[in-house]
């Protein structure tokens, strides 16, 4: 007996994407294996690690604890997403690489997403402000000290790309 | 002009791709393959007395169902042992599914292959396995005890007894001056990469190749396990490791039964099969590490200088020892630290347990050793009222005395000699960076306010770059593009930027020309692997060797070109000229060209070596000894492991109610030999400390008497957010090394090692009674205060804390 | 990690979401935030066979901040009442304890209806639930009742909603402006689930006096403890020994248990050191909204 299939249809980087999925796919292994978005990963699959973290109509979620058929017809950012339109890395991307805020790359997906949503709501952090944004990602290599320079780095960017 | 790349903090190559989300780990791969999951057994111990799959059978989507009776051959003897030492008496190893026996909770029983993982597990739900219950054997004291074994045929759950000596400890003690005896603890925890385990295979039936990866630390470990338990030619297997999201160590143990499994049912199926394990799975069926009880007798004089060291542990070593005793060997010969004990015994008991099994954790087994000298040095300067850093500096092994010959036999087999360090310099320079002496004054306004806070330091060497070898390619193409191999792996330590600055330096040539894939056995076959903190050294130094010879044979062709001595030639952004003079030059890539003598010109510049362009026919084409191409492949196997070293200080506040604990400062002098990328050494102290705080604060594997992992999910294993993780100020020392072409000394493992040590001793000195077990939370704390209170646990007898 | 199958709907409608549970009775479980389901479905510690999603429900999402009460419907985000000035106005004992709910990511998606309706004793909103005595709306499509924060509880996991129902909406009323209220807690990590947390009550008399002070204690029981402490406390202001006398009482009156990250002894003392806390600082919550008349 085999699963009942539903089609979706989400908005994911600005394309419009179409699936046909059971009802208990994951929006992360939707993301990953059924549009070969590989960018968000899976570090946990119970929500605490933040790999997973997309943008889901702007705001942070936890791609792991939605199901794909929760978000038809509504909009998802990944990491591949989150590169400037002339394709060069987005200022939260580039200050990562500036900061040497990633070492193996597994968490830095749900990093990158997590900061960009705050940035948006959050444009000026202080260093402060900025640990705590990030306090709910887990990282094993790099002890996030840089990540919480890659922070501060990105809103200088941002804000001179404004000016 | 060339810029220096070498000492240079140079931004990551690997950096744009992975940002962009364009990482390429294990489960990105293989989008068309079967996947598997497993049953794996839900009890500590227990005889497996019937598989019963029926209900499974017809399930939609699923592939195979497999479990030990379907093994053959090779595959169905035990798993290798590793690394065999003469006292690891009783050694064992488990099979790729469980013969009989299951020996942890989390063992693999079945192996369930099925179109996705979703129908795979589905599969596994359905399976029913019945057992006989045995009663599990969990923790030292059990298994001390040994009312029951967890191998018939281990007696006494000990796999191995080994005793290392110089001089004699016992007598020194017996006649020192002063005496006194420690119990010391540190409990069970784990490498947790971000990234599990996973395992990709393709089998090419018409070539009868198998193609496999792994999200592994040692690619040519596992393709030749592999081979072997597959009776296939070494030639017919390659193996890669992609991106590794982490590896901390828990990687470099190889073959796990999913790596053997995937291949072997790649080939039975004819269809390409894929295994990620989730988190939970890693929890149950990887490895752990650090769980040692020790007990300490130390006779010392009055200014504190050891006489004698006599350090007997326990090692909990889980079900099987695939990896043998290499972390109680390392703790046993680690613990001397910087230091000069006039004689010592280390003698140890590794033990068996129903639980996961026991490989090195970063550090691998230091953190243990620096946790017993270190509680020792500041036990004995509690005793006579000295300073800790004053004692610690009396037994420091002096700059003077290296190399320094311990007498004893280090983890690679090979002598444990110091080669470089100056303890006496890191020391003044941690105490300057933490305030140490200042520190009094703050510690009693504080007691004023109400508050406690307290200071700690702990020291550590550790061996790095240990052998047999590693090895680097460097090649040049008739484009200028540099290729360089090694056949270690990557887990995001940056090899492909550092290695590439190596080149660049020694080469000449812009950096972004040059690229470098690690961890490929197609790339590069003779290798052992990333752990031990060997990368740089090892492969660093391979890779420097290969680029040096790859230069002198560009020099000397280059010579012949433009007819000079090739010691008047320089290489310049890629190009190589006469010095003084950069008109008269040829650029690398022409060398390139004319290092390859050809019948046919595959484009414009290859027009330069085609035999009627080549002049000089009174030589053969390839000349006596040589080789065609820019290239060159060396290896680097010195004699022995180069010595890094650090010290580590820290001031703690603990809350007066909540006996909360929070870290104020935390400060890093380091020593790793010259620096290929600071920015790249510092982020691996960050993320070794960070690692260190998690293991002394909030890490422990909590296994209950039934062998059952409590917290085996991030909710209840408590690794540290970033608002866990203090800022950390780092210090460099450099003492190069002399064992080494590039003096360099290894740094991967160095934050984390004396962590526990560290904050034990700051922990200590707030509250003014022992700390001797860690990790250590507040509710611990709290009880130990109670303890303290109501007098069951003594004061330091220094009463005036002495800094 | 994979959740097992199961049969899947998202009506857009009240009538929708209540014909599909009256369906699948004890075989249906309905899905809001997910952020305590999910876990459970892909751990496989939980297999509904039927997963009812209201998010689509748009009356769900409404959050009403009107001048006796804060109405909170099913799908209303965490963040959403958390970033609401006119309901922490209203009733600021639900941004208080909203700052400790793991993370904003988390907070982003999961919903504080659902929060209450997972009746975790550890959460902090299940503490705000009994403490204020806010009123749970459960409906099916036999009707719909409100249920008093004080018998919504009824073990650990367990509330007073029966297969076929669901919780549509919380309501709190809006707290007098001389009532403060403060909501701690100490946890192993940030974000994490409390070992210890209290919220507190406080109502003052005109001349700044305690009239009736309640605490509600999280993490040390199978369902919130509510302990009525005005006896103790009336007529006094916070800086007295009857303040300490009552969080030690306080401390006393409950029996947690010990656990893998915290042991019952040391839980007791922190119910005593919390309360102390929670009691000053809902003490000078209620000074200050006193004086700025709020």
């Amino acid at each position: 007996m085999s699963e009942t299939l539903f089609d979706i249809q989400v908005l994911v980087n600005g394309m419009l994407r179409n699936g046909r999925v059971p009802a208990r796919r994951l929006l992360s292994d939707f993301l990953r294996h059924d549009l070969q978005l590989t960018g968000t990963h899976v570090g946990c699959e119970h929500g605490v690690c933040g790999a997973c973290t997309v943008l889901l109509n702007g705001k942070a979620v936890r791609a792991c604890l939605l199901f794909a058929v929760s978000v038809d017809r509504q909009e998802i950012v990944t990491v591949e997403g989150l590169k400037n339109v002339d394709g060069t890395l987005g200022a939260v991307q580039q200050a990562f690489h500036e900061c040497h805020g990633l070492q193996c790359g597994f968490c830095t997906p749900g990093f990158l997403t997590t900061v960009s949503a705050f940035l948006d709501e959050n444009p000026h952090p202080t260093e402060e402000e900025a640990r705590e944004a990030i306090a709910g990602n887990l990282c094993r290599c790099t002890g996030y000290q840089n990540i919480v320079k890659s922070v501060m780095r990105a809103a200088e960017i941002r804000s001179l790309a404004k000016s | 002009m060339t810029t220096r790349a070498f000492g240079e903090p140079i931004r990551r190559r690997e950096d744009p791709r992975l940002v962009r989300g364009e990482g390429r780990y294990l489960d990105d791969l293989g989008q068309g393959a079967y996947e598997a999951a497993f049953l794996r057994s839900p009890h500590a111990s227990a005889r497996i007395l019937d598989i019963d799959a029926s209900r499974a059978i017809g399930l939609d989507g699923l592939i195979g169902i497999y479990t030990y009776e379907d093994l053959e051959d090779r595959m169905a003897e035990a798993l290798p042992l590793l690394i065999p030492h003469p006292n690891l008496t009783a050694g064992r190893t488990g099979y790729p599914l469980a013969k009989e026996f299951v020996r942890h909770v989390g063992e693999a029983i079945v192996m369930v292959v099925a179109v996705n993982r979703y129908v795979a597990e589905d599969a596994v739900g359905l399976i029913d396995v019945s057992y006989e219950m045995l009663p599990p054997v969990v923790g030292i004291d059990a298994a001390r005890k040994a009312e029951h074994l967890v191998h018939a045929d281990a007696p006494g759950n000990v796999a191995a007894h080994m005793i290392q000596q110089v001089g004699d400890a016992p007598a020194a003690i017996a006649h020192a001056k002063h005496k006194i005896s420690l119990d010391l603890e540190i409990e069970r925890s784990a490498s947790t990469p971000l990234e599990g385990r996973g395992v990709y295979a393709v089998w090419d039936s018409d070539a009868g190749e198998m193609r496999l990866w792994s999200s592994t630390q040692t690619s040519t470990g596992v393709r030749a396990a592999v081979a072997a338990k597959l009776n296939l030619p070494l030639q017919k297997v390659e193996c890669t490791a992609p991106d590794v999201g982490g590896g901390f160590g828990v990687k470099i143990m190889h073959p796990w039964p999913e790596e053997v499994l995937i291949p072997w049912a790649a080939r039975i199926l004819d269809h390409d099969v894929k295994w990620t394990e989730d988190r939970r799975e890693h929890f149950i069926s990887s490895a752990h590490e650090r769980g040692q009880l020790h007990h300490v007798e130390v006779g010392f004089d009055d200014d504190g200088r050891i006489i004698g060291l006599d350090v007997t542990f326990f090692h909990d070593n889980g079900s099987y020892t695939p990896y043998g005793i290499i972390v109680p060997i390392i703790t046993s010969t680690q613990l001397l630290g910087p230091y000069k004990p006039g004689s010592y015994r280390v003698e140890f008991m590794s033990l068996y347990t129903n639980t996961v099994i026991v490989t090195p954790y970063r550090g691998a087994g230091r953190p243990q050793g620096v946790f017993v000298m270190e509680r020792t040095l500041d036990a004995i300067a509690d005793y006579l009222g000295l300073g800790r850093d004053t004692v610690r500096s009396t037994n420091f092994i002096q700059p003077e005395e290296m190399p320094y010959d311990h007498h004893l036999t280090f983890q690679d087999g090979r002598p444990l000699i110091y080669d470089s360090g100056n303890y006496p310099a890191s020391l003044s320079m941690l105490k300057e960076m933490i305030g140490w002496e200042e520190f009094k004054e703050f510690q009693s306004q504080a007691r004023a306010e109400g508050r406690r806070v307290g200071i700690g330091m702990a020291c550590y060497v550790e061996g790095t770059g240990v052998g047999p070898y590693e090895g680097g390619f460097v090649q040049v193409e008739t484009t200028g593009r540099v290729n360089v191999s090694t056949g270690l792996t990557s887990q995001g330590q940056g090899h492909q930027t550092a290695f590439a600055q190596i080149v660049a330096e020694e080469l000449g040539v812009p950096i972004e020309d040059v690229f470098v894939t690690t961890g490929d056995t197609r790339r590069f076959a003779y290798a052992v692997g990333t752990f031990a903190s060997r990368a740089a050294v090892m492969s660093g130094n391979a890779i420097a060797m290969a680029a040096r010879s790859v230069r002198e044979k560009a020099l000397r062709i280059a010579g012949d070109a433009l007819e000079c001595d090739p010691r008047d030639l320089e290489i310049v952004d890629g190009v190589v000229q006469v010095k003084g003079d950069p008109s008269h030059c040829i650029p690398l890539k022409t060398i390139a060209v004319l290092s390859n003598p050809l019948r046919y010109a595959f484009d414009e510049s290859a027009k330069a070596a085609t035999q009627f362009a080549v002049g000089d026919t009174s030589k053969p084409p390839i000349g006596e000894g040589e080789e065609p191409g820019l290239e060159s492949r060396d290896y680097f196997s010195p004699m022995q492991s180069t010595f890094a070293s650090g010290m580590h200080a820290a001031i703690v506040e603990t809350d007066p109610e909540t006996a909360e604990i929070k870290i104020l400062r935390y400060v890093v002098v380091h020593d790793c030999g010259r620096l290929i990328n600071p920015m790249i050494v510092e982020g691996q102290i960050h993320g070794g400390v960070a690692q260190g705080v998690g293991g002394a604060l909030y890490e422990r594997m909590e296994y209950d008497s039934s062998g059952q992992l409590l917290n085996a999910s991030f909710m209840d294993f408590l690794m540290p957010y970033a608002t866990e993780v203090p800022f950390i100020e780092t210090g460099h020392l450099e003492t190069p090394s002399p064992l080494n072409p590039l003096g360099i000394k290894g740094a991967g493992e160095a934050g984390v090692i004396p962590v526990s040590a560290l904050l034990a001793s700051a922990i200590e000195n707030a509250e003014g009674f022992n700390i001797r077990k860690m990790p250590i939370s507040p509710s611990e704390l709290w009880q130990l205060r109670a303890d303290h209170k109501s007098g069951l646990i003594p004061s330091l007898r220094v009463k005036e804390i002495q800094v | 990690m994979k959740p097992a199958p199961f049969e899947y709907v998202h009506p857009t409608s009240r009538e929708g979401v209540l014909a599909a549970l009256a369906e699948s009775g004890e075989d249906g479980k309905v899905l809001a935030g997910g952020q305590s389901l999910i876990p459970l479905l892909s751990m496989r510690l939980a297999s509904p066979k039927i997963l009812v999603d209201i998010n689509q429900v748009p009356e769900f999402s409404s959050l009403k901040v009107t001048p006796s009460h804060v109405e909170i419907g099913a799908t209303v985000r965490h963040e959403e009442l958390l970033n609401s000035v006119e309901a922490r106005k209203a009733v600021p004992l639900l941004a208080q304890a909203l700052s400790y709910v793991a993370h904003p990511v988390i907070r982003n998606r999961g919903t504080c209806v659902g929060s209450i309706a997972h009746a975790d004793p550890s959460g902090e909103l299940t503490a705000v639930l009994s403490l204020l005595d806010g009123v749970v709306t459960v409906e099916s499509r036999r009707g719909s009742r409100e249920v008093n924060g004080v018998d919504f509880f009824v073990g650990p996991l367990e509330s007073a909603i029966k297969p076929g129902e669901v919780a549509t909406r919380v309501s709190f009323a809006r707290l007098p402006s001389q009532m403060g209220t403060s909501c701690t807690e100490v946890a192993r990590r940030h974000g994490d689930y409390a070992l210890v947390g209290v919220c507190v009550a406080i109502l003052l008399t005109d001349e700044e006096l305690v009239d009736r002070a309640r605490i509600a204690l999280f993490s040390v029981g199978p369902t919130p403890i509510v302990i009525d402490v005005s006896e103790m406390l009336r007529g006094s202001r916070s800086d007295c020994q009857r303040w300490q006398d009552a969080a030690r009482f306080i401390a006393s009156s409950v029996e947690p248990e010990t656990d893998i990250h915290a042991s019952a002894a040391y839980r007791r003392n922190l119910v005593e050191v919390l309360s102390n806390k929670g009691l000053k600082d809902a003490y000078e919550s209620a000074l200050k909204r006193m004086r700025e008349g709020q």
